[in-house]
Order: structure tokens, then sequence, then C-alpha cells
């Protein structure tokens, strides 16, 4: 018993140091970010600010360009709030006509959808960009918000093989009493999926939060920067060597990552471990 | 066909027909339009020229930064995905006993691969890596010489390769959900019949994860092939020093973005699409010799 309780001692002792390893980097950006700029990489070796400071802060948060990074947070947001609820509505109504419907051609299209999972984004990314400047939308949001709404491969092939465990007896006691399709996915399907939706949803806001190519490309006015492209404003200006507000603007752009992170781990340990979703 | 059955597919493609509208428009059709402009000189203002072979014959033999990016990419791919992939089943099968606190450990473990692929990390990486940085902090402390990272293409690329290992946490959750379906009644059996855990390792754990080992593979590898945003950010877009971090996705982003040359640009991209699709075909083909199904029986 004595030998036991000592292998899972040494057991813990051992993951536990493991895991703050991995993690150091992590809480030393966090502990820099309270750090003197001029002290930052003169204390790199220890980790507690000394003297502790906001002025990070309150320096970072005043932006680049003349834009707060508080509008770079609100336009983050609506680039996460309207693609998301674009890709996750679009993606469960695709899911539901490949999962439940018969019709003719269904596994071509989804073999298709498939093989989209693994086209590189840089195939297409010279021809969209023509096409989106031939619209006129270029410095809008529109080329990065609106393919949202036409499905996301990887969110319906989550819901697909979410909807194929429900039981089609459902289904049927519906058909009966005189359901449509329509009705049948609104009224009955969709509330059950409402678990693999959050998924998708928790998926899609790491995705457009962390995005920065689409910005790169289409978003050239720094009052219509997201987080990321301000991130990268941030760095390009170094020569500065305000590293502490740079710090600390990184640590504003992870916490809501953080705390979606915490808060729903049952979500998106469910979307990797089921479908390989990779955030 | 009567008229119930039309409806019946007519419902079906109604429910689909985001799903193709998008293809064609955003995929199909870029792609098409990729390989046209893969034969033409087309800088965005002018109409493009039909150059045939032209952008092709450029990239091979007039252009060494397209040979360096191909090399730099080659060797990020062959060293991050399988150093990923090992130390992430490490990990897993470390993680794969009962004990109080093991959510606690998997959560931490797999946070930086939620928050890996954002600026911030990258700004933070660039900064663990700079003259004065930890890591080499830590070099000089264990005696070793301090590395220049950012004046050593070498040097530069492993930076990127270790971001990349780092975040080795969600294939750790995939081989976990892997490792526990996995029953304890195999390896109760085999340790009756005396094969230590090497042997268990290799007879049990390793053919029955094949399947999941060979997902992560290709998808890791397909990810890896076009990885952009830590060389862009790390490297302040310009791949440097001397060309070392020049991954692929970056050259050609350069190559259409900064320098204007699309046709290049869709020619290079061309050639990944082939890459990927010539990849995923030779693992999907090589994958009955080693990877185990359960149902055959476990022969």
């Amino acid at each position: 018993m004595r030998i036991k309780t000592f292998k899972w001692t040494l057991y813990h002792l051992f993951v536990a140091a493991f895991s703050f390893l991995m993690l150091y980097p992590v809480i030393w950006l966090v502990m820099s970010s309270f750090k003197p700029s001029n002290l930052i990489f003169v204390t790199a070796d220890s980790l507690l600010p000394d003297p502790w400071i906001w002025e990070n802060y309150v320096t970072g948060w005043k932006g680049i360009g003349g834009h707060t990074f508080g509008t770079f947070i609100k336009n983050s947001l609506v680039l996460v709030v309207l693609g998301t609820v674009g890709a996750v509505l679009s993606s469960a109504v695709v899911a539901f006509g490949f999962a439940r419907l018969q019709f003719f051609g269904r596994n071509f299209w989804f073999a298709i959808m498939m093989m989209t999972l693994m086209l590189p984004y840089e195939v297409v990314m010279v021809p969209q960009y023509i096409l989106f400047s031939e619209l006129g939308w270029l410095n809008t949001i529109l080329p990065i918000v609106v393919p949202a709404y036409f499905g996301h491969a990887f969110f319906i092939f989550l819901l697909v093989q979410f909807i194929r465990s429900i039981p089609t007896e459902l289904d049927e006691a519906a058909t009966i009493d005189g359901c449509g399709k329509f009705r049948l996915f609104t009224r009955i399907i969709l509330p059950l999926v409402v678990p693999a939706l959050a998924t998708a949803t928790i998926f899609s806001f790491y995705w457009r939060w962390e995005d920065l190519l689409g910005p790169v490309l289409y978003l050239n006015r720094p009052s219509q920067y997201p987080v990321s492209l301000a991130l990268k404003m941030f760095l390009d200006n170094e020569t500065v060597s305000n590293w502490g507000a740079m710090f600390a603007m990184s640590v504003v752009s992870l916490i809501p990552v953080f705390i979606l992170f915490f808060l729903c781990q049952k979500y998106i340990v469910e979307g990797i471990s089921t479908s390989g979703l990779k955030a | 066909m009567n008229a119930s059955g039309w409806r019946r597919h007519l419902t079906g493609y109604a429910f689909i027909s985001p799903f193709i509208i998008g293809f064609l428009a955003f995929t199909l059709i870029p792609v098409a339009a990729s390989l046209y402009l893969s034969f033409t000189d087309y800088d965005l203002f002018s109409r493009p020229r039909w150059v045939g072979l032209d952008n092709f014959a450029d990239l091979f033999f007039r252009d060494s930064k397209f040979w360096q990016s191909v090399k730099v990419t080659f060797i990020y791919v062959v060293f991050s995905v399988p150093l990923r992939l090992a130390f992430a089943l490490f990990i897993a099968m470390l993680l794969n006993v009962s004990t109080r606190g093991i959510g606690l450990y998997r959560t931490l473990l797999y946070l930086p691969s939620i928050i890996g692929g954002s600026v911030a990390v990258a700004i933070m990486w660039r900064n663990l890596f700079g003259d004065q940085g930890i890591i080499n902090l830590l070099l000089t402390a264990v005696g070793l010489d301090a590395v220049r990272w950012f004046g050593n293409p070498t040097a530069a690329l492993w930076m990127l390769i270790m971001l990349a290992v780092w975040q080795f946490g969600s294939s750790m959750l995939i081989f976990l959900a892997g490792l526990k379906n996995i029953p304890a009644t195999y390896y109760e059996a085999a340790s009756v019949d005396g094969a230590g855990p090497v042997r268990r390792f290799f007879r049990i754990t390793l053919p029955l994860l094949s399947p999941v080992i060979l997902f992560n593979t290709i998808m890791q590898t397909i990810a890896a092939f076009i990885t952009f945003i830590p060389a862009y950010i790390i490297t302040k877009g310009e791949g440097g020093p001397l060309d070392g971090t020049l991954l692929y996705s970056l050259y050609l982003f350069r190559k259409g973005f900064v320098f204007y040359h699309m046709g290049d640009a869709s020619a290079m991209a061309w050639m990944l699409l082939l890459v990927v699709a010539i990849l995923t075909a030779v693992l999907f083909a090589t994958s009955k010799f080693w990877v185990h199904y359960e149902s055959k029986g476990g022969q």
C-alpha cells in the first residue's frame, strides 16, 4: 500500500511539474504584462513583477492610429458574431439534409463536402480576392462574413454524425402527425442537437477571433481592425520597445478565449475527440 | 418518377443548397480560376496575359527562393508532425489512468493548443526566444551557449517547429479518446502471458490506435503544409533570417499580396493542392498495411 501511494505521489509530482512547464510561457506573458517595459527582459528569470504596475494596460488600451482597443474588440466581436451565427445555422440546415433526407446524389455531395475539408485555403485565396474586389467588397467585412452563411464542412460533418445518433422513431412519429420536413427540422431535430451546436459555436468563435489572414487581406483601415490585426500592428511598431503595452493587450486578447475555455470544457473535449475538430 | 418522388429530391436539395451554392461560388469556381491564372501573368490591375507554362518554369528554374521555401516547408513538416504526434501519444498514455485531478491536467495541457494559433501567442513565442528571452537564460544557466534564434536560419525554423510541437493538445485528446476504447482485458491477458510494457505498447496500443493515428497524420500534415500565422508574425512577414522561415504559404502570400504576382501565386497554390492530394492518397493507400481495424478479428 505504501509503495502504491508513493508511486502515485511521484506520478502527480511529475505530471503537475510537466503541466507547469508547458504553461510557463503563458504565465510568463501574463506576469510580464504587469512589469515596467524596461524591466521585462532584465527580470525575465523571475516570474513575479516587482513593482507590480497597471500602466501597461492603460497605455495599451489607447491603441494605435487614434483607435482604442475597445474599437478593435468591438470589430472582432462583430466578425465573430455575424460569422458564427451564419456558419452554425447554415451548417445545421445542410447537416439535416445529409443526415435525414433521401435524395438523388446525396452521397456524391457528401463526398464533395468531405473533400473540401482537405482543401488548402491558399488555392482559393487569389480568385476569391479577385471576386470580392470585383463585387466592391474590399474594405468591408463582407468577404469575411458572407462565405460563413453557406455552411462549414467541419461543422456539417460534426452535426451529421450527431443527428444520425438520434433515433428515427421520432421523425416517423412526427411525420405521421403531419409534420413536414422543415417543421421536423426546426421542432424536433434542432432542439436535440443543441450540444453539437454549442461545440460548433465555440470552435467558430475561436477560429474567427484568431483569424488574421482574412483581415490582413480585406481590411485596410485601422478603424476596421479586429484584435488580431491590431496586435500585429503593435508588433510592427515594436521599435518603440513598449513591450509592456503589447504584452498587456496580448493578454486582453486571450481573456475571452480563456473564459470560454474554462466554461465550456465539456463541449470542447467532445468536439475534439469525436470529430477531430482542431482549434 | 412520380410527383412525391420529385418533391422528396427537391426537399433534399433545398436543405443542402447553401452548401452547393457556397461550394460553387467560393470553392469550385475559384479553384478553376486559380488553375487558369497559373498560366497567366496577372497583377490585379491589368488583364491577365496568357503565358503558358512560364510561371512554372520561372519558379522551377529561375527562382531560388521557391526552392528555399519548399525546403523549409519540407523540414518543418517532417519534424513538426511526427514530433507533435509522438509527444501527444506519450502524454495521452500518461494521462490514461483514473486518479484524482486527471481532468485538471488534461485541461491544462490542452490549453496551449486552444490559444496556439493566435497572434498573442506568436508574439509571446517571439519574445521567449529573443536574445534576452527565457530560453537563452535557460541555455546559459545550464552552461550552454545562448542561441541567436533570429540570426540563424536553422535556429529560427526550429523555433517554429517547437511552437507546433507545443500545441500537442488536440491530438492528445483524440488519442485519449482512442486509448479509452481499448478494452483493459487485452492488457490483462497480455500481462498474464508475460508481455512487458514495451511489448504491450507495440502489440496492443499501437495497432489498436492506428486508425486514429492515420486520421491525425493526414490532418496534421495538411495543416503543417499550410502553416502561415506563426511564420508571418514571428518573422514580421518576411520569412527571415535569410529566408530560413519562408514557409511555402508565406512565400505564396508574399508572391500574391506583396509583389502582386498573382500568376505565380496561383501556380504555387496549384502545386500545393497537388502535393496535398497526393499525400492524402498515399497515406490512405498505404494505410491498409499499418492500420488495424477491430472488425477484421484482431490479426
